[in-house]
């Protein structure tokens, strides 16, 4: 997650590396032939033969028209999609919600964490009991206890919508975990950084705010996308609240036509939201990668 | 002459190992200090301690006539006045060479980002460096990437510089530009301390040349004085094996 030191760089590709990053996706690696078709047609070719091969037993398998029944009957699949697609426009805001607070939040956990000196104790007590709990705790866990625990105090003033209640648990629940991913950026900016920062006239809170907290936020970008795939895919959990969501949708869909597809369904949602998420989050990590910003 | 510096008695431990056992140092305004040593001589903590970058155990520092050990000092304050240039360059990565000299100045001073442009471009104008003044500090040679450091320091005008060691980590041939810029500050008659192996830019350009050994100041003089006619049999020793390197 973090690039390689200074001395894996070789100083003098200091232009290479910067035309390189200006450049889309993975750039050939030295040594490798400039025009790669020959290398590409072999392996559109064998991908081909092997993925054919694989179509043709699944295919040809004699169970495999009930399979195809249950999971992926065309017909459901096109009747389920509209309303799951509507469905997962809750999760889509639920997870967009819960990162922007994340986001902040945990970045304000991680700086509370690493306050110095005996003064700031209690917060730092707290607050690190705060992650181990939350960390601790399994998400659904937490989900049940706040979603229909707090609506149950019917305490006036107190919301009492389950969406509200499950976008507030699965920030609690990754806001632990986010910190900690902050916490280790953080750390991971060498303290003559914030020497240097600080010989300059900076106080603390402004030498962390220009000088740290930047460059950490940069190096921990891809495990903090990984742990947003998994909010992502955690949202589906509010449907146990009895939110209308994909999966709460899909489970209706099933069970009205008994009928797995608008489960697959829903996994194709997920897979076409999270797959380029996570290309984009290898992206970063190889691009961080050649420009050296673990110095 | 006002006294820019008087460090009284300092005294410095890193645990158990003492590195600093009762350091005596009066600087005159407008002189230049070399201090040389061997390697863990405490030149580098000396130069840490009076920029309040580490705590100290015993003794005074005063600033202009100002104790910065007394307690209510605000550290941040006495920094403004000091700057420091560390060995290993330590520029800000994410920002380019314009944002790593105005930083400062806008942040701790106040000054409107307009003026402190305009002051940087100054500074780095003076230093051959404004060229580079879009550039991210991975693009610099190290040379440069130490001139950035100490104009990056000089933006905060400050009234005493501590050079530590900032030759040591270049490779031979770039040492050069970056001397020449201390020389034209000493000229300019900037007050500054240089921790340094340059034996031969110290006996240049220094005012007085102190020797480290054991945590002291064993011997302090003239560069003449020092290089050609040292007293202590510690720093004989020490400018043979130097000599014997052929370092200077």
């Amino acid at each position: 997650m973090i690039g390689p030191g200074p001395g894996l760089v070789d100083p003098g590709s200091a232009d290479r590396r910067r035309a390189a990053s200006e450049l889309p996706l993975p750039t050939p690696r030295r040594g490798v032939s400039r025009e790669p078709t020959r290398a590409v047609w072999i392996a559109v070719l064998s991908t081909v033969v092997v993925f054919g091969a694989l179509g043709m037993v699944v295919v040809n398998a004699p169970n495999w028209p009930l399979v195809q029944h249950d999971f992926f009957d065309g017909k459901e699949f096109g009747d389920a999609l509209p309303g799951l697609v509507k469905g997962f426009w809750i999760n889509v805001q639920a997870f967009l919600i819960a990162e922007v607070v994340i986001l902040v939040l945990a970045l304000v956990v991680a700086v509370l964490r690493n306050l110095p000196g005996p003064v700031f104790f209690p917060i730092r007590a707290l607050v690190t009991i705060y992650v181990d709990v939350f960390r601790a705790l399994p998400g659904l866990l937490v989900i049940y206890l706040l979603g229909f625990g707090m609506p149950g105090l019917r305490i006036p003033g107190v919301p009492t919508d389950p969406f509200l209640w499950g976008v507030i648990a699965l920030v609690l629940v990754y806001s632990a975990y986010v910190s900690e991913v902050y916490r280790a950026g953080i750390e991971s900016v060498h303290p003559s950084q914030e020497a240097a920062a600080r010989s300059l006239g900076l106080s603390r809170l402004q030498a962390l705010r220009y000088v740290v907290i930047p460059q950490a936020v940069r190096r921990v970008i891809p495990p903090l996308l990984n742990d947003f795939i998994g909010l992502q895919k955690d949202t589906v959990f509010v449907a146990s609240l009895g939110v209308v969501e994909i999966f709460r949708t899909a489970q209706i869909k099933q069970a009205a036509h008994f009928n797995f597809t608008p489960y697959v369904a829903t996994a194709v949602v997920f897979l076409l939201l999270t797959i380029p998420l996570a290309r984009l989050t290898d992206w970063l990590v190889a691009r961080d990668r050649r420009r050296g910003m673990g110095s | 002459m006002t006294e820019a510096l008087r460090v009284s008695n300092l005294h410095k431990s890193f645990g158990r190992l003492e590195v600093l056992h009762g350091v005596d140092l009066a600087v005159e305004q407008h002189e230049v200090i070399a201090l040389i040593g061997s390697s863990g001589s405490g030149k580098s903590t000396l130069l840490r301690c009076i920029d309040l970058l580490e705590p100290i155990d015993a003794g005074l520092i005063e600033v202009f006539g100002q104790d910065i050990t007394a307690p209510g000092v605000h550290p941040d304050r006495v920094r403004r006045r000091i700057g420091i240039v560390f060995q290993a360059f330590n520029l800000f990565p994410h920002m380019s060479v314009l944002d790593n000299v105005t930083l400062a100045p806008r942040k701790v001073l106040g000054t409107a980002s307009a003026i402190a442009v305009e002051q940087a471009d100054a500074l780095l104008e003076r230093f051959g460096l404004i060229e580079k003044r879009n550039d991210f500090p991975d693009r610099l040679s190290g040379g440069q990437q130490q001139r950035v450091a100490i104009v990056r320091a000089l933006a905060m005008r400050p009234d005493l510089l501590l050079l530590d060691e900032i030759t040591s980590a270049l490779d031979p041939e770039l040492v050069g530009e970056v001397l020449s810029l201390v020389r034209e500050l000493a000229v300019a008659g900037m007050t500054m301390i240089l921790a340094t192996h340059e034996m031969g830019f110290a006996r240049e350009v220094a005012s007085r040349v102190g020797f480290l050994d054991g945590g002291r100041i064993l011997e302090m003089s003239r560069p003449a004085d020092l290089f050609g006619d040292p007293k202590e049999p510690r720093t004989q020793q020490f400018l043979a094996r130097v000599t014997a390197a052929g370092r200077f």
